[in-house]
């Protein structure tokens, strides 16, 4: 959120004042180790998680907003982990030395809009997203749906209500919550050319205009692969990969440079 | 007849994953975004495993299989049986580290990993240039990606001087008392 994915973090920042919303940094935060730990060790997966929300809770924070789907997914498994079994809650409290309740509300960046900005969205909306759009949803936005318990696991539309909120028209489409190849990005970028492949191929047949997501990860998968994905699929696929909160910015009126626009590698000028 | 479930029971134990749920309907490996790319899919792992034979488990282990699976969850969404093969696959890493007979083939991988790892116990916040600089050590793979350097220095995407963890010693703690080392 601060290098490759720093315009996702500017947008979701950048909307706040326009519905008078204040968002702090958790201090002293650090890495959820995403796929990584939880792939090697499952102790170091669940402990870098609980730091993060025990140091919401030393702070005094009742809720959190968790704009990376990734993020997102593993400080939500850690809750619903160390709630479920109170002698592994117990080694990982001590393995980070710190108080742990898992009291902390934890919500992904739709869930945020939903909440905070949804009623007032209408009405704040000065320049109609006036586009066909494919909102792509991904993995860990909607599963495990046993944790998340966070829209429907195969079609979810939590997205494309808010897209028509300010005056888009989502697309019915197949890929909305297909994996994109996640972390295999630079390890396997191949695997991931495909199957990001697939999803932007499939957005742009049924005329999507923009793809919106809600996950750094899938972002830079549809957009800084591009050229692996149109050497993949043997033809020059552009359409642009906007963040969910950059289409609610533009229509709103936020400064595109202020969104981040400029960052994407798939340039954003027929919007 | 007696039945061998030596290792079925180990999973379970570990994991709380019972694999003899599992009535090889298919729609894993149906949903299953890379079944193409194993050496064999996650329905197969599961029959392998249900054998509890020692030489299948072995070659579950050692296939590309387990480090291929992306974690995406697909799986386990349309499980009638909701076994839980993500999590499963999460121990059958660790096992095949553990082991020391991680697939050649998914090596590169492995190496993310631990590149990742590395990171974040150096600074507790993943720094993406020293992730990238390990990774091309360990695997040799020099020119990967150099051509987005440029245009990623011109849209402000490379961070040169990341942010640290100002309770360091917290992060290392953490490490040493959970994985201990990532070399």
């Amino acid at each position: 959120m601060q290098g490759t994915s720093r315009e996702y973090n500017e947008s979701v920042k950048a909307l706040a004042p326009f519905f008078d919303i204040e968002l702090t940094d958790i201090e002293d935060w650090n890495c959820c180790g995403a796929t990584a730990a939880h792939s090697v060790n499952k102790n170091l997966s669940l402990a870098l998680p609980a730091r993060i929300l025990a140091l919401a809770e030393e702070q005094g924070m009742k809720e959190i907003v968790v704009p990376c789907a990734s993020c997102f997914n593993r400080l939500s498994v850690t809750q619903y982990e160390l709630a479920q079994d109170n002698e592994l809650r117990k080694k990982i409290t001590e393995t980070i030395d710190m108080p742990y309740e898992g009291t902390v509300k934890i919500l992904n960046v739709v869930q945020f809009i939903d909440q905070y900005i949804k009623d007032k969205l209408i009405e704040k909306t000065v320049k109609p997203f006036d586009y066909k759009v494919a909102c792509y949803y991904g993995c860990l936005l909607v599963r495990p749906h046993k944790i998340l318990k966070f829209d429907r696991v195969e079609d979810p539309t939590s997205m494309d209500e808010l897209m028509k909120m300010i005056g888009s028209t989502p697309i019915e489409w197949g890929f909305k919550t297909e994996c994109c190849g996640a972390g295999l990005s630079v390890s396997r970028t191949d695997l991931v050319a495909k199957l990001s492949g697939n999803i932007v191929k499939d957005a742009a047949d049924r005329g999507a205009e923009a793809i919106i997501v809600a996950c750094p990860m899938c972002h830079s998968n549809l957009d800084m692969r591009r050229p692996e994905i149109n050497k993949y699929l043997k033809e020059d696929v552009t359409v642009p990969v906007i963040y969910l909160t950059q289409a609610i910015g533009l229509a709103v009126g936020a400064d595109p440079s202020k969104l981040g626009l400029q960052r994407h590698f798939v340039k954003v000028t027929t919007l | 007849m007696t039945t061998n479930h030596a290792i079925t029971s180990r999973i379970q134990q570990a994991t709380e994953v019972d694999v003899d749920l599992c009535y090889q309907c298919g729609k894993c490996t149906a949903g299953c975004v890379l079944a193409d790319d194993m050496e064999f899919p996650s329905s197969y792992l599961i029959r392998l495993l249900q054998t509890n034979k020692e030489e299948n488990y072995n070659k579950v282990l050692q296939s590309n299989t387990i480090w291929l699976c992306l974690n995406c969850e697909n799986c386990i969404g349309r499980c009638p049986k909701e076994v839980d093969i993500p999590r499963l696959m999460d121990y059958l890493r660790t096992e095949s580290i553990k082991r020391k007979c991680v697939s050649p083939n998914a090596k590169p991988i492995l190496s993310f990993h631990k590149s990742f790892l590395n990171s974040i116990r150096n600074t507790g916040k993943l720094n993406e240039i020293n992730l990238i600089a390990e990774f091309k050590l360990r695997t040799m793979r020099l020119w990967q990606d150099v051509k987005l350097v440029p245009s990623m220095l011109v849209k402000g995407k490379l961070k040169f001087l990341p942010e640290t963890v100002k309770n360091r010693k917290n992060i290392i703690r953490i490490f040493n008392r959970t994985i201990k080392n990532t070399k």
